[in-house]
């Protein structure tokens, strides 16, 4: 669906480069809806007025959606982001309070009701000025909803590191600084004076001349009733307060008291709990089940067939489970049964092998510059899986022609209209009531969300509420994973050392063009993509293509140093654009790592530099390997140029995570096949990082150049695994071309 | 039969099925939603709570084992007048929970680390913060457990130069 927008989604510009018809949908539905500054498009009243309605049914006073200022001072935001923990709500939260001059104290941020009222246009207008960007992201929007997008422009989702660069850069700040001249206005009225002679701070306006000041409380009511200025001026940064300041995050209390409440926390009167087994070989169907053994366990209440899965519904998780256990269901395997990570592998070197791609970019006389012999490697990384700590769980209630669905998502606008589409019922019947999610890192998309549609389908046959829990172990082979994926790259170098020609072939479900962005200024340069796809359902898994492709090209660019005979630090800089972002990244992460000084026998350096999501970060990684062959990390050193930082403590935050989990899948991750199954089973054999293998050191460091806004909840991953691998390199000799190193530690 | 056994310093009678996970129990019957449900095979650690002070893995014992037993869950480290245990007070300085849910199991397991050792070297850390953390915030834990327990942090640097 992704490739093909429906005709009636005419984008409103013409696409000038390859990449950019996939997201073509956003580009109508911005000029549908054209001057909807702030939230909700002006052409439909309707929804704006019922939004205010909403918001203001237990008091306070609504400004253009996003915000409500109460009589008692209190401010609340309405994020139309879920914060997964990336800390983005709160960063929202500084950023339109900045420019309203608020009370920080006064404010807390809920989440944006499910509704098109509260659909964010500041993303899809950001999209439009982005061209850049993450179409495997936008890939995980059903059907139904781009349609919807296109007549009415509403997005919930939160993906591709775009929370605070693009809805609160685009919306927010300006909601915040327009509710505050409506404010001005109000009070200057009030109080009789010019407006000029007013200021605001800490949720008052000020009349120093007379020593008079008003409350936001006391002005919020008539405020709310004026006409909000659709480009009001933003403050220089000089000015602020809230901003860039490492403000506590909001929603940390009550994740260290057990008090947050997650989707699988959710419970209600007569609730009954049902666990589920899809077809375990992707694309089979459920064909036969003797569904008595279930039925024998103490508590199990329902056996629930599906086209391609069984669900058993019982009084609670454990004897719903050990029904579930105590089935033995037959499934078609759907003509897959042949696949195996070594045919996946073996079909995509095939592919590559014959040369004929499905898409290419780059530019220059690739052929001509690699010569006669090229240096060449051939890469190889596994399906990753998100592994988010809390497993998939929704519960949903059909009652009276209304249904009604709780829990996480990375977008619950879009997972509304999921359920809208499976029960067949008006958008008006379906309410989804978003709640906090214990990580998602892409696996919680719309798209695929297979549990949306299971468990509107279970709640419309069933007489009570039902919350439907996915076991681990269907996590883990139910995936949406990070595709596997094969490189070969080539290039020829000069006797200067510099290279001639590059070119990197590789073979996965989609194109990575959109996600890969190569720094180095060469003569000529070829990426082709090869277009494989497996039953497998492939994914965005945290920095979608940037990790495979970063891999590739900063494992290879220090192959290539190294065959020059030239320092892989100075190899890079003499590629890079004099004067660039890149290189200013790069100087740094050698300076301040100690790049080139002495190290212990047997510990290696290696470096990584990859920009993602219009942010660049390169890893310095100090490793050895221990006697168990295993890789230790005992030090990262990192430097990051997101432009600029909203909260400097989270987005260090963001970035040791993100470090850390591109470490965790480069050493011990992998999701394998055989006769079509995935192998794994939980975290037994799902194998992530621990305390121990975490780095004792990480030393982040920031740049803000000031550029434009990057993302931060994905960049710090994908230099990650080359900087290890270039490390264990230095330190042993030994290259690592294909992904996990646990499976060669082994070996 | 009922099953007696205490949680948070009060009795309580169980009436789940002697084979039911002592996590299910908490979750279900008491409706303590704190403790989290990961993997369901004692690998994860999300439902890390005391059983008479020790740490344990709760999805993986059956509730007749916790009979005549003390048991303690996050909802039961505050003080009785509210206050957070010292430890959740190093985890909100350090900024620890990003998604947060695995943060009630590496709470209890650092309190009861804390409890056994007083001062944990990074070793001593290593060896018993098994719990899997996927938003990857081991550096935080650590340098929370080192200031809860009064030690300078020794991992992440602080955050600087970010404005």
């Amino acid at each position: 669906m992704a490739d093909n927008p429906t005709a009636e989604m005419q984008p409103a510009a013409p696409a000038k480069r390859k990449g950019v018809k996939r997201r073509a949908f956003l580009i109508g539905g911005v000029a549908v809806v054209g001057a909807g500054l702030f939230g909700i498009s002006i052409a439909d009243s309707n929804a704006a007025k019922s939004a205010k309605a909403r918001l203001e049914s237990d008091g306070g006073h609504s400004f253009a959606t996003w915000l409500k200022i109460g009589e008692d001072d209190s401010i609340t935001i309405y994020s139309p982001h879920t914060d997964i923990g990336q800390g983005s709500n709160t960063g929202l939260a500084q950023m339109l309070a900045e420019e309203l001059d608020a009370a920080w104290d006064q404010v807390r941020v809920v989440s944006a009701p499910a509704e098109p009222a509260f659909a964010n246009v500041g993303l899809g207008r950001a999209f439009l000025a982005d061209m850049t960007g993450q179409p495997a992201i936008i890939n995980g929007i059903p059907q139904s909803f781009l349609s919807f997008i296109a007549r009415q422009m509403n997005l919930q989702m939160t993906g591709g590191s775009t929370a605070l660069r693009f809805t609160g850069r685009v919306t927010f700040q300006n909601v915040g600084a327009a509710t505050r001249l409506a404010l001005v206005e109000t009070a200057a009225k009030r109080l009789d004076v010019p407006a000029d002679e007013l200021t605001t701070q800490d949720s008052h306006v000020i009349h120093a001349k007379s020593g008079r000041a008003l409350r936001y409380g006391e002005l919020a009511a008539e405020a709310a009733t004026l006409s909000l200025d659709n480009a009001p001026k933003l403050k220089d940064p000089s000015q602020y307060r809230i901003m860039r300041q490492s403000m506590q995050r909001l929603d940390i209390p009550a994740k260290v008291d057990g008090s947050a409440q997650y989707g699988i926390d959710f419970s209600v009167p007569d609730m009954r709990v049902a666990t589920i087994m899809a077809a375990p070989v992707r694309g089979g169907k459920l064909t036969s089940v003797d569904t008595a053994p279930a039925l024998a366990v103490k508590g199990v209440e329902k056996v629930i067939k599906l086209d391609d899965a069984v669900a058993v519904v019982a009084k609670g998780y454990w004897p719903a489970i050990s029904g579930l256990r105590a089935l033995t269901p037959e499934f078609a395997d759907g003509g897959n049964g042949g696949i195996s990570t070594a045919s996946i592998f073996k079909a995509q070197g095939d592919l590559m092998a014959k040369g004929d791609a499905d898409s290419t970019a780059g530019d220059g006389d690739v052929q001509a510059g690699l010569g006669a012999k090229p240096i060449e490697a051939k890469y190889q990384v596994p399906f990753l899986h998100h592994a988010m700590m809390e497993p998939f769980a929704l519960t949903a209630h059909f009652k009276d022609g209304k249904l009604n669905i709780w829990g996480g998502m990375q977008d619950p606008l879009a997972s509304k209209m999921m359920a809208v589409d499976v029960s067949g019922l008006d958008a008006d019947d379906v309410t989804f009531h978003p709640m906090m999610i214990g990580g998602s890192f892409g696996r919680r998309l719309p798209m695929y969300m297979e549990i949306v549609g299971q468990v509107t389908k279970l709640a419309m046959q069933l007489p009570y509420p039902v919350k439907l829990i996915w076991s681990r172990e269907e996590e883990i082979v139910q995936g949406a994973y990070r595709p596997q994926s094969s490189a070969a790259l080539k290039a020829s170098l000069t006797k200067e050392k510099r290279i001639t020609a590059y070119r990197n072939d590789y073979a996965q479900p989609e194109s990575a063009e959109s996600e890969t962005v190569f720094p180095y200024a060469l003569p000529a340069v070829s990426r082709r993509h090869f277009a494989h796809v497996s039953n497998q359902q492939t994914g965005a898994w945290r920095s979608v293509n940037s990790t495979q492709q970063g891999f590739y090209n900063e494992s290879f660019m220090d192959e290539l140093a190294h065959a020059a005979g030239e320092d892989p630090v100075v190899f890079r800089r003499n590629h890079l654009k004099a004067g660039s972002r890149h290189l200013r990244v790069l100087d740094e992460v050698a300076a301040r790592s100690g790049w080139g000084s002495p190290l212990p026998a047997g510990r290696g350096r290696g470096v990584a530099l990859v920009e993602s999501f219009r942010t660049i970060v390169a890893h310095v990684i100090e490793a050895s390997v221990g006697d168990d062959g295993m890789p230790k990390v005992h030090k990262v050193t990192t430097v990051v140029d997101a432009g600029s930082i909203v909260n400097p403590d989270a987005a260090m935050a963001q970035i040791e995570g993100g470090t850390i989990m591109g470490l965790s899948s480069a050493i011990g991750e992998a999701i394998t096949l055989e006769n079509g199954a995935v192998q794994q089973s939980n975290l037994a054999d799902y194998t992530l990082l621990k305390m121990a293998g975490a780095p004792l050191v990480m030393d982040i460091h920031f740049l803000n150049s000031g550029a434009d806004m990057g993302g931060i909840g994905e960049p710090g991953v994908p230099p990650a695994a080359p900087a290890l691998a270039n490390a264990l390199f230095a330190a042993t000799g030994k290259r690592v071309r294909n992904l996990p190193i646990l499976t060669q530690a082994k070996a | 039969m009922a099953i007696q056994t205490s949680i948070n310093g009060k009795p309580v009678a169980l009436a789940a099925e002697p084979d039911t996970p002592l996590l299910w129990v908490i979750r279900e019957e008491l409706g303590l939603t704190g403790t989290k449900f990961g993997c369901g095979i004692a690998a994860c650690g999300a439902c890390t709570v005391h059983v008479n002070g020790e740490p344990t893995r709760s999805c993986s014992l059956p509730v007749s084992e916790v009979a005549g037993k003390s048991i303690t869950t996050i909802e039961g480290l505050k003080s009785a007048d509210g206050t957070l245990h010292a430890v959740q007070k190093a985890w909100i300085s350090a900024q620890v929970p990003q998604c947060g849910y695995c943060q009630s199991g590496q709470i209890m397991a650092a309190v009861a680390l804390i409890e056994k050792t007083g001062s944990p070297s990074d070793a001593q850390i290593d060896e018993a913060m098994t719990n899997i953390c996927r938003c990857g915030t081991y550096p935080r834990i650590r340098k929370a457990i080192h200031a809860a327990t009064g030690q300078a942090a020794k991992a992440a640097k602080p955050a600087e130069g970010a404005a």
